[in-house]
């Protein structure tokens, strides 16, 4: 036959189009911005780029930026799953509603939920108020922070798992009643075991999404250096002194970072998918 | 265990699923729920089983009112209608479950449980299987799984929610004769639910028949086929060819479409006469008004024929093998008359030939 592999008929047309075009855009948009990130801090050499990054400064920063987003990726996790169950389980007035407040912090612009945030948690604030009497300060602390990135983190979390919830039959869990299982026990040896691949996606994104929180997180934070100062904001103000070899230094540090933390729940993920298939 | 269930109703908003059954079930009993889609079958095993509540009547299990015992404490198994394994446990998983949710004071020890799962898989013969996940193994073996869950708890009372449904017809005949084997074996009081008559007529020692929300008539097979209730039983259980009939001073005038009219104990009026095929003789004929349209070989030169007469087709068996448009004689041998207001009545021919 003459027809070599290459030029064999496929039943989808168009396959070499459009993985041209895939690959041209993902390496346009991603690969090349991603290889100057990478390139430029060598401008300082390498023992340059172990000092700017050893600043205590933005070792602060950088342990604020991932520790904050690791934590209200946690939150957020039980919140959404949460969230999820009474999208999908309950009937109410008003579910298509929350519904689609849920998108919410997908759409609004994030510097408008910041701002929205800050004068809630301020110390005036409608929350910032009372939570100021029982000693809690909100705003331009740490916890401001989180806060911000949970609400970022949310929808991810909600969006990820509520598919997954409204496939599962109630069948299962019927099924868990009549062979004797309670309540907290069917939740948690038949609803949660379908649903760990779900949230773990959801955390990925959500964790992927609130690392890089920019807009919504400066106001609230205050960012008092050493305290509430975030990474992306050390970058800006990096830029700011004209500072290119530092700013783009400490972004390939958070590149790693969250590369390595992403592809770990990977790695975790697939664990447990291989346990069941 | 005995099984009884007094007046019970139950509603969906303004429709009701059931209303007013009662059932009495002997212990060891395997009975079959039969009726067609939405006459309320599947709401009673929830019941039953404890997954929904009736808003009326009572339910006894053993003697006791199970009306406030939630699901997991009533020991009731159940095989669902597809199945509703874990999909993310092993097989053995699937059946150390029931035992392993129990509280810590009657949970056996762990050697204890494995075995019990070894002896379950035996019992359902899949014992090479007990690594695997649900979504390896076959609809058949998955039917086993299920049952193995089930049994572990040692249930008082089995429900099989059509539980053949799901697996293809050659499989499905030989499962439902193993299950009926095991419960032989087992003796636990077992209730299938099921649309299909064939299945229910062959597992069943007695089969309720439900119609919108009754049970309409609760019986063993057999006296179902030779005296149904009601024209809806009639009609629903084994093959039946209906046909409507005018009563007229005592006779249904079947001669009004070319067959021998009928003398009936029953007052004027609209009627349908229920004919078996083993009830209706065709035989070849010349000159005669019925047209054979249809023909099943049964072999031994006998057949299934259908044949028309009257604008009707009328099913039933021939000693030889007529070839179809044949001319054909059509002669009732019994039939069972459901007059249209009620009340029945059952014809059988009295010349000698028939009554053999």
């Amino acid at each position: 036959m003459s027809a070599s592999a290459a030029t064999r008929r496929h039943v989808l047309p168009g396959f070499g189009v459009s993985l041209g075009v895939t690959l041209a855009w993902l390496g346009l948009i991603v690969l090349v911005p991603l290889a100057a990130l990478a390139i430029r801090p060598w401008e300082l050499g390498v023992a340059g780029v172990i000092r700017t990054l050893a600043e205590p400064r933005v070792l602060a920063a950088l342990r604020l930026s991932f520790g904050a987003a690791l934590l209200a990726t946690a939150i957020a996790a039980p919140l959404g799953l949460l969230m999820a169950w009474v999208i999908t389980r309950y009937h109410f007035p008003g579910r298509r509603v929350l519904d689609a407040l849920v998108d919410l912090p997908f759409a609004l612009p994030t510097a408008v939920a910041g701002l929205a945030l800050t004068a809630l948690f301020a110390p005036n604030g409608w929350l910032g108020v009372p939570l100021a009497a029982i000693g809690v300060q909100v705003a331009y602390t740490p916890v401001g922070v989180v806060v911000a990135l949970v609400f970022v983190a949310l929808p991810f979390l909600v969006r990820t798992v509520e598919p997954v919830l409204r496939d599962l039959s109630p069948e299962a869990e019927e099924a868990a009643a009549t062979l004797g299982a309670t309540r907290p026990q069917t939740i948690r040896r038949v609803v949660l075991p379908t649903l760990w691949p779900a949230l773990l996606t959801g955390f990925g994104l959500g964790f992927a999404r609130a690392v890089g929180e920019y807009g919504s997180v400066i106001f609230i934070a205050g960012n008092v250096p050493m305290v509430s100062e975030i990474a992306p904001l050390l970058i800006v103000t990096k830029l700011e002194q004209f500072d290119y070899p530092a700013a783009s230094a400490i972004g390939l540090a958070m590149l790693l970072m969250a590369l390595l933390i992403l592809f770990g729940l990977n790695l975790w993920q697939r664990a447990l998918r291989r346990g069941r298939a | 265990m005995t099984v009884e269930v007094v007046n019970v109703v139950r509603r969906f908003g303004a429709t009701a699923a059931l209303e007013g059954v009662s059932l009495s079930l002997r212990p060891g009993e395997f009975a079959a729920l039969l009726g067609p889609s939405g006459s309320g079958k599947t709401t009673l095993l929830r019941i039953l089983a404890g997954l929904d509540f009736p808003d009326g009547g009572e339910v006894r299990i053993a003697g006791a009112d199970v009306a406030a015992v939630p699901a997991r404490e009533r020991g009731v198994g159940v095989v669902f209608q597809n199945y509703a394994l874990f999909r993310h446990m092993s097989v053995a998983e699937n059946v150390a479950f029931g035992l392993r949710v129990r509280a810590r004071a009657h949970r056996p020890p762990e050697a204890e449980i494995q075995r019990r799962v070894r002896e379950l898989l035996e019992l359902v013969q899949i014992p090479e299987l007990a690594g695997r996940y649900p979504e390896q193994i076959s609809g058949g073996q998955r039917q086993r799984v299920a049952l193995a869950r089930a049994l572990a708890i040692e249930p008082q009372l089995l429900l099989l929610d059509e539980p053949f449904g799901a697996l293809d017809a050659l499989v499905r005949k030989e499962v439902r004769r193993w299950v009926r084997g095991l419960h032989e074996r087992l003796g636990i009081t077992s209730i299938l639910v099921t649309h299909d008559q064939e299945e229910a007529m062959e597992m069943a020692d007695r089969l309720a028949v439900m119609e919108a929300g009754r049970i309409v008539q609760f019986d063993t097979p057999r006296a179902l086929l030779e005296a149904p209730a009601t024209a809806f039983v009639a009609g629903f259980l084994g093959e039946a060819t209906r046909l409507l009939v005018r009563i007229q001073g005592r006779v249904a005038r079947a001669s009004e479409f070319g067959l021998e009219d009928i003398a009936v104990e029953l007052p004027d009026g609209e009627a349908l006469l229920f004919l078996r095929p083993h009830e209706v003789r065709i035989e070849p004929a010349h000159a005669a008004q019925g047209v054979v349209r249809f023909v099943r070989p049964e072999g031994a030169g006998g057949a299934r024929v259908l044949a028309e007469i009257g604008g009707r087709m009328i099913e039933g068996i021939s000693t030889t093998e007529p070839a179809r448009g044949d001319a054909c004689r059509i002669r009732l041998l019994s039939g069972t008359v459901f007059h249209s207001e009620g009340g029945q009545f059952r014809w059988q021919r009295q010349e000698a030939w028939a009554t053999r």
